[in-house]
């Protein structure tokens, strides 16, 4: 954790001594770390260090009790989750949340609705201009749907088609909110070898388009191949922020959380 | 040509031809009724079927309508024109005032919180009887007129009502398919999803809450120039059943649903009148009959029959 | 002085009422997740039941309150049985107007038994009424408050002691679990419309002698009753015997001190009041949800 001073001026997430508690449990505990703009931070530990809660404190989704979470240069600790969005957050789900009923391409519509001006009256009144504001934004969904692979879903329920595709489909729809920063929560939990590899071509291919990505995962060999950085969360601590190789160094690391699932895998 | 667009006009077409066919005032009254009912249906059904909110209170916002009109152009004799306008404003208002909190809760603690609104507004038109008549109900309410029309007849009532609710079916449709339409069906299928996806589920469920209010009052107002006599027990707990209930059976999510949902509950009082005494049990048991059967609204459910039927057949 | 006392006492009174009322409702939501629009009409049964067999067919007291208890119950059973079971997948609002499908089938019985016209009915004992600093109680009053004693504290016992009990405790907390154990949650749920429906009437029958007996005195029971309900927190005895207490105690204070028109609102105002302030009721523990 040494080397975040020097590169302040790259963080485009920075969160300083953030701290939770539920009841008797820290679920997080003086946690700081900062993600530079246009990497890949993963973040690993045991079930319960506190990961799907720390992305729940960055995007709004439950407050902090006490820290700091700066995003881009401003303070947005207190922001109600739809303004972070807005100013550029995103994410996916632990459990696939698609819409239920809806289709694909629907989906990834419902996520371009913070970059979309037109509001209520605009759609009891359906001016030229609205019009054209949905044309471009189903064109939009549509290259969003091609970049992902997802472009002959498009019509189809979302929530008919098999687990990798709405897992894709998830993050197709974080895209569309036009993001800085995208949060996968496990995004490869449930598939298969094959589709954890597109996943991290996919994610390789977000990278490329300069958008930072964090996200929480337990498939040690995606998680070491596509992140930059990996923190390591063990009871609501941030125990170590390093890169793949020093992780996998690391013997207190080693010790804390990945001895064990090692020992499980081989 | 559209096939939606031929649906539409059709649905006018025979509408419009029924209105000039039908000589009977009491058959033109019922049809009348249906549509202030649909109205009514139309409002809740935004809130209910699209926003997945429901409201056991929204006799309020009828009788907010009904009343704001009778007290603005019978007592104080302005034009019921502008008394429409008002009765909308002050129906959005107080759904404003009502939503922004209620609207936080979720589940049943929604259902009561609404029924709590509903029952304080209930009695309010009940206790102010300076204003509202109080239990014997308002008298003197002024038939509508516009320039040289006169809508007192049946049937020119009957073309105002339902050229009120093709106006509102447009509305509805055009909310429906539109970016808040979606937000609205995204916040129903999975809150936090949408939530985390940027959709101010708060404030949207608060404008559609306000915008069902309206149409709300918008019946209350039609309804109240229609009856001439208006009294509480119109707009306490059971109008708010009432109104759910034209909602689910019809069908939830289903502008024509609430058509359907609005024909079957105005149409089955009439029909039962036979029953005499037992006309509350002949209800009640249809009532619960077709939840049971077909809990997902008859007209899903109806479309679902044939189509198994068809199947087997 | 006098006037504030008598508010306090007609409160309770009252509030002992409401408080069965709510339990009724709340236990039966504790095990089965269900918000019965009805219940104010077991109540309306319990009284109309007891117009008939004691206030008609002079039966002795005891006889005509158990037969009066178990009738009402057997009607909760065949509701549960046929309403209620036959849907598979339950959807809240579809519970909603399938019970208040059947308050409107109740009422229309009632209707039909008892007619329109209000019964009224003695008090169970001819005893003069008691003053105390100027305020009187009437013995009716004791005996509403003892029997609303008397039923919380038993239910409390053998929620607590019986095994019955400590399995449907079982089913409300998690309902899958329960059944994985060997727990049958249909039979529960049998139980649960059992002690609901039967403490409904017992509300019913208690308040009959100091009311207006009508078949549709049951729906602003049964809403109140929710309130109180609600008041206390949905799901727990001794919170909606509070909530019952409360209501009926701030119902009569401001019957007596602001206007009665106003009385039938206060319960809706408080309601609206708790749910804004603490939505899990006054006597509700704090919890997370986890997403």
């Amino acid at each position: 954790m040494h080397g975040i001073r020097k590169e302040h001026e790259n963080l485009l997430l920075q969160v300083k001594g953030l701290t939770k508690q539920f009841g008797g449990v820290k679920a997080q505990d003086n946690v700081s770390f900062g993600v530079e703009q246009g990497s890949v931070l993963g973040l690993i530990g045991p079930n319960g260090a506190g990961k799907t809660t720390l992305f729940n404190m960055i995007t709004g989704v439950c407050v902090q009790d006490k820290g700091e979470i700066l995003f881009n240069g401003h303070a947005i600790e207190s922001m109600p989750v739809h303004k972070r969005v807005a100013a550029g957050i995103a994410r996916t789900f632990q459990n696939v949340e698609l819409f239920p009923g809806m289709t694909v391409l629907e989906n990834v519509l419902v996520g371009m609705h913070v970059r979309l001006k037109s509001g209520f009256w605009g759609a009891i009144i359906r001016s030229p201009r609205v019009v054209k504001e949905e044309r471009i934004a189903r064109e939009k969904a549509l290259e969003i749907l091609e970049f992902t692979g997802l472009l002959s879903y498009a019509d189809r329920i979302a929530c008919d088609l098999p687990v990798g595709r709405q897992k894709t489909a998830e993050i197709a729809r974080a895209l569309a909110t036009d993001p800085l920063l995208i949060l996968l929560d496990e995004p490869a939990a449930g598939l298969n070898r094959i589709e954890t590899q597109a996943l991290g071509a996919l994610i390789c291919r977000i990278k490329e388009q300069g958008i930072t990505l964090m996200l929480v995962e337990h498939d040690m060999g995606l998680a070491m191949e596509v992140c930059d950085k990996i923190l390591v969360l063990d009871r609501g601590e941030a125990i170590a922020l390093a890169t793949p190789q020093q992780i996998t160094n690391d013997q207190k690391v080693m010790d804390a959380y990945l001895g064990e699932e090692f020992q499980c895998l081989n | 040509m559209d096939k939606k667009l031929v649906h539409n006009l059709l649905f006018i077409a025979v509408v419009a031809v029924t209105g000039m066919v039908v000589e009977n005032i009491y058959l033109l009254q019922i049809m009348t009724f249906i549509g202030i009912n649909t109205l009514l249906a139309l409002g809740l059904n935004m809130l209910m079927g699209y926003a997945g909110q429901v409201s056991l209170g929204h006799g309020a916002f009828y009788g907010i309508g009904a009343y704001a009109t009778a007290y603005l152009s019978g007592t104080l004799g302005i034009s019921p024109w502008a008394a429409l306008v008002c009765a909308i404003v002050l129906s959005v208002a107080v759904a404003f005032v009502v939503g922004r909190p209620t609207l936080k809760l979720s589940g049943y603690y929604l259902g009561m919180g609404t029924l709590g609104f509903g029952m304080i507004v209930h009695i309010l038109f009940r206790e102010a009887g300076s204003i509202t008549g109080g239990a014997s109900g308002f008298v003197g309410i002024p038939m509508l007129t516009l320039g040289p029309l006169s809508f007192e007849g049946g049937r020119n009532y009957f073309y105002l009502v339902w050229t009120v609710v093709f106006g509102a079916i447009f509305l509805c449709k055009r909310i429906i398919d539109s970016k808040t339409g979606r937000a609205l069906a995204a916040i129903h299928g999975r809150e936090n999803a949408a939530v985390a996806l940027g959709v101010d589920a708060h404030a949207l469920k608060l404008n559609i809450f306000m915008f069902s209010a309206a149409l709300g009052a918008m019946a209350g107002f039609l309804y109240a120039h229609f009856v001439l006599f208006i009294s509480p027990d119109s707009f306490g707990f059971m109008a708010s059943v009432k109104m759910v209930t034209m909602v689910v059976i019809g069908g939830m999510a289903n502008v024509w649903g609430a058509l359907i949902g609005a024909v079957v509950i105005t149409l089955l009082p009439e029909v039962l009148h036979g029953f005499a005494d037992h006309e509350m049990i002949v209800f009640g048991l249809i009532l619960m009959g077709v939840m049971i059967v077909m809990p997902q609204g008859l007209t899903q459910g109806v479309i679902e029959r044939y189509a198994r039927y068809k199947k087997r057949a | 002085m006098e006037d504030l006392l008598q508010y306090l006492f007609s409160g309770i009174s009252i509030g002992s009422v409401y408080a069965v009322v709510a339990i009724g409702l709340s236990m039966l939501y504790r095990s089965t997740e269900l918000i019965n629009f009805a219940h104010g009409e077991f109540a309306m049964f319990g009284a109309m039941g007891l117009v008939t067999l004691w206030g008609q067919f002079k039966l002795p007291l005891p006889l005509a309150f158990v037969l009066t208890v178990a009738g009402v119950s057997m009607v909760g059973i065949l509701f549960e049985r046929f309403a209620i079971r036959p849907i598979k997948d339950p959807h809240p609002i579809s519970l909603v107007i399938i019970t208040v499908g059947a308050s409107i089938v109740f009422r229309g019985v009632a209707m039909v038994v008892w007619g329109k016209d209000p019964v009224a009915l003695p008090s169970f004992s001819s005893h003069g009424s008691i003053e105390i600093a100027g305020a009187v109680i009437v013995p009716q009053s004791l005996y509403i408050v003892a029997a609303a004693l008397v039923l919380a504290g038993s239910l409390h016992l053998f929620f607590r002691y019986t095994l019955q009990g400590k399995a449907m405790t079982a089913c409300a907390v998690n309902k899958k679990a329960a059944w994985l154990t060997g727990i049958p949650s249909a039979r529960m749920g049998l139980f649960a419309v059992l002690i609901s429906s039967g403490s409904g009437a017992i509300a019913g029958i208690f308040i009959a002698p100091v009311t207006m007996n009508t078949y549709d005195m049951g729906t602003m029971l049964g809403l109140k009753g929710f309130c109180a309900a609600m008041i206390g927190g949905l799901g727990s005895l001794w919170g909606a015997f509070a909530g019952g207490l409360l209501l009926g105690i701030l119902e009569c204070f401001g019957a007596g001190l602001i206007s009665s028109g106003c009385k039938d609102a206060i319960a809706f105002v408080l309601l609206l009041l708790i749910l804004y302030l603490c939505p899990g009721g006054l006597f509700a523990q704090k919890q997370a949800d986890r997403f």
